[in-house]
């Protein structure tokens, strides 16, 4: 299996405060990792510095993303490379069709032909003419990333809690869409990714293969992402990183 | 030439518009009527043949408002919908200033009863010419009639224009102007106002761009005169470098009317913007609002919109593009494509 994405000893800084620290992961093709970790552990920072949010600083180590170091890669090359992002809370941009920014994805990711496809996997059929996140609902923010998504075709996927905020149904319709995006039902799967999730629900729908919990901005445990998950429900992130600790 | 006419909408092809004027600085160069149900001639031939015309003669607008030379020496074009005639492709017209150095102009437009009309009004210049250009207009949109004026506005530096435009709009009629000013000039003044009777209806949109050395002064006002009339005044201002006045006043002259104005602007880089809405009742039971803001492009928004594969320039353009977006309701498609044009040629420029 190819590389996809390493960071080597990464340390990242917002407004002059380190919130990322000596991170080193390896991601393989087909290889979908979740990753977990408490309210301002550097979840969220961590996707941003990989798509190259020029607001996190990289002060240490490298990103390497299909054997190229990307560190001073500006995000949309990134994005050209093979990367793609589903934000938590992305802006909402008046005046900017869903329908136009479809289009824009689709060109990229040579998708065009399944523009209604997917619109209609997603049922977002009567948002294409609506403004980019304007009034639109927890779910229907959701379902618009993942069908930008789907356009846009990453072979590197980062989901950024795809399913907080969402209702059981849409889990389960976000869920097939994230199970496309990176192949998981194909027996050879070239796509790879990673799943930030607070609840586990999304799990129910996508399975993963490694489990990453971030605390305090460093990867302090990692394993099977299902057996991470009964920890965390079972004896909190605290207990879940004692346990952690001990084990290593 | 051609180009410049091009820029402001201006065809000239009788498959796209149902009749064309064209005036080269003081001078009737072309006009042409392509259907049935409008009439389209220079004013001064209209007032020779219509004697009735004098009394639309300074009743939108006040003749104290204007000039000596612009009341005794002007002119310009004179067009109307016959009644209950429904002229649904634009009809043209384009003012040029190219020698002159003080255009004189007076239009007047009436819809008459029942009747509709589109118009589209392109004003431009030849890109030397340092004049200025001033225009009179008085339109008259009379009972159940509807009149959509779209005027593209696309000037050289260093010309100056004061439009003075009045609109008096009649019992259920309804007035909607459009007005984009994409290019640079160095000043522009104006502040066109519309008077509403009984259940009349206007809607301003206006797209102003103010680059660098301009100064604009622009605005709508709304006088509503009577029960159940209504009044929108929307307005999108984009200052790269100029210093633009983006005003709006509504008043209510008499209760059970509704207004509302929306004033947005953005700084690009650099630039003055004074937003002033203006709302004034003279009677209760009236239903005012406005919303004014003015602000810069969001780099969250820039950033989200690279992070599905656009450059910095193509991300920044979809942004300015979504602002001046103006969904103007009852909008032709064809004045609507115009409009869109001069969007994306101003784009180019904002970059």
């Amino acid at each position: 299996m190819k590389d996809v994405l390493r960071l080597v000893n990464l340390g990242v800084e917002v407004e002059g405060r380190k919130i990322i620290e000596n991170v080193n992961l390896y991601i393989k093709q087909g290889q979908t990792f979740v990753l977990f970790g408490p309210n301002g552990s550097g979840k969220s920072s961590l996707l941003m510095t990989i798509i190259g949010n020029p607001k996190y600083r990289v002060v240490g180590g490298r990103i390497i993303f299909k054997g190229k170091d990307v560190t001073d890669v500006p995000t949309h090359e990134r994005v050209k490379m093979g990367m793609g992002i589903a934000f938590q809370n992305p802006p909402k941009i008046g005046g900017v069709r869903l329908i136009d920014v479809l289009k824009h994805c689709a060109k990229l990711g040579g998708t065009e032909d399944k523009i209604e496809k997917y619109v209609k996997m997603l049922g977002m059929e009567d948002f294409l003419n609506r403004e980019l996140n304007v009034g639109f609902s927890g779910g229907e923010v959701k379902r618009s990333e993942i069908l930008q998504l789907l356009l846009l075709n990453p072979d590197f996927v980062m989901l950024d809690e795809p399913d907080s905020g969402v209702d059981v149904e849409n889990v389960a319709i976000i869920g097939k869409a994230i199970r496309r995006l990176l192949e998981r039902d194909e027996s050879e799967r070239r796509k790879a990714g990673i799943i930030i999730t607070h609840t586990g629900h999304i799990l129910d729908h996508v399975d993963a293969d490694y489990g990453v919990v971030l605390h305090g901005g460093r990867i302090v445990c990692m394993g099977d992402p299902f057996d991470l998950l009964d920890d965390l429900r079972k004896y909190g992130y605290e207990g879940c990183v004692r346990r952690c600790l001990r084990r290593s | 030439m051609k180009e410049r006419l091009e820029s402001v909408g201006i065809e000239m092809d009788p498959k796209k518009r149902s009749g064309s004027f064209l005036l080269l600085d003081q001078e009737v160069k072309s006009v042409a009527k392509y259907f049935e149900g409008v009439e389209i001639m220079p004013i001064r031939r209209a007032l020779e043949e219509y004697e009735w015309l004098e009394d639309y003669m300074w009743k939108a607008v006040k003749a104290d408002d204007v000039e000596e030379d612009v009341r005794e020496d002007f002119n310009g074009y004179f067009i109307r919908a016959l009644p209950n005639a429904k002229v649904e492709i634009p009809v043209e017209a384009c003012l040029y200033l190219s020698r002159v150095k003080r255009q004189r102009i007076h239009n007047v437009i009436i819809a008459e009863e029942g009747s509709e009309l589109n118009v589209i009004s392109g004003c431009t210049s030849h890109p030397k010419a340092t004049g200025m250009h001033l225009g009179v207009s008085e339109f008259y949109v009379k009972k159940n009639a509807k009149l959509t004026f779209t005027m593209i506005h696309s000037w050289s530096e260093d010309v100056e224009v004061r439009p003075r435009s009045g609109v008096i709009v009649e019992e259920n009629g309804t007035f909607i102007s459009n007005y984009v000013l994409l290019s640079p000039a160095k000043l522009v003044q104006m502040y066109p106002t519309a008077y509403l009777k009984r259940n009349a209806k206007a809607v301003f949109s206006s797209i102003v761009v103010a680059f660098k050395n301009a100064k604009i002064d622009m605005g709508n006002r709304a006088v509503l005169m009577e029960g159940g009339s209504c009044a929108e005044i929307i307005s999108r201002t984009i200052s790269k470098g100029g210093r633009v006045v983006a005003r709006g006043h509504i008043v209510a002259e008499a209760p059970e009317v509704k207004g509302h104005l929306e004033c947005r602007g953005l700084i690009l880089e650099e630039g003055e913007i004074l937003a002033v809405p203006e709302l004034e009742a003279k009677c209760p039971n009236v239903d005012l609002s406005h919303e004014a803001a003015i602000g810069k492009i969001a780099e969250d928004e820039i950033f989200y919109l690279m992070s599905r594969g656009m450059t910095q320039d193509e991300a920044t353009s979809m942004i300015i593009r979504g602002f001046m977006e103006i969904d103007v309701k009852g909008l032709p498609p064809a004045l609507k494509r115009e409009i869109d044009k001069a969007i994306e040629l101003a784009e180019r420029e904002l970059l």
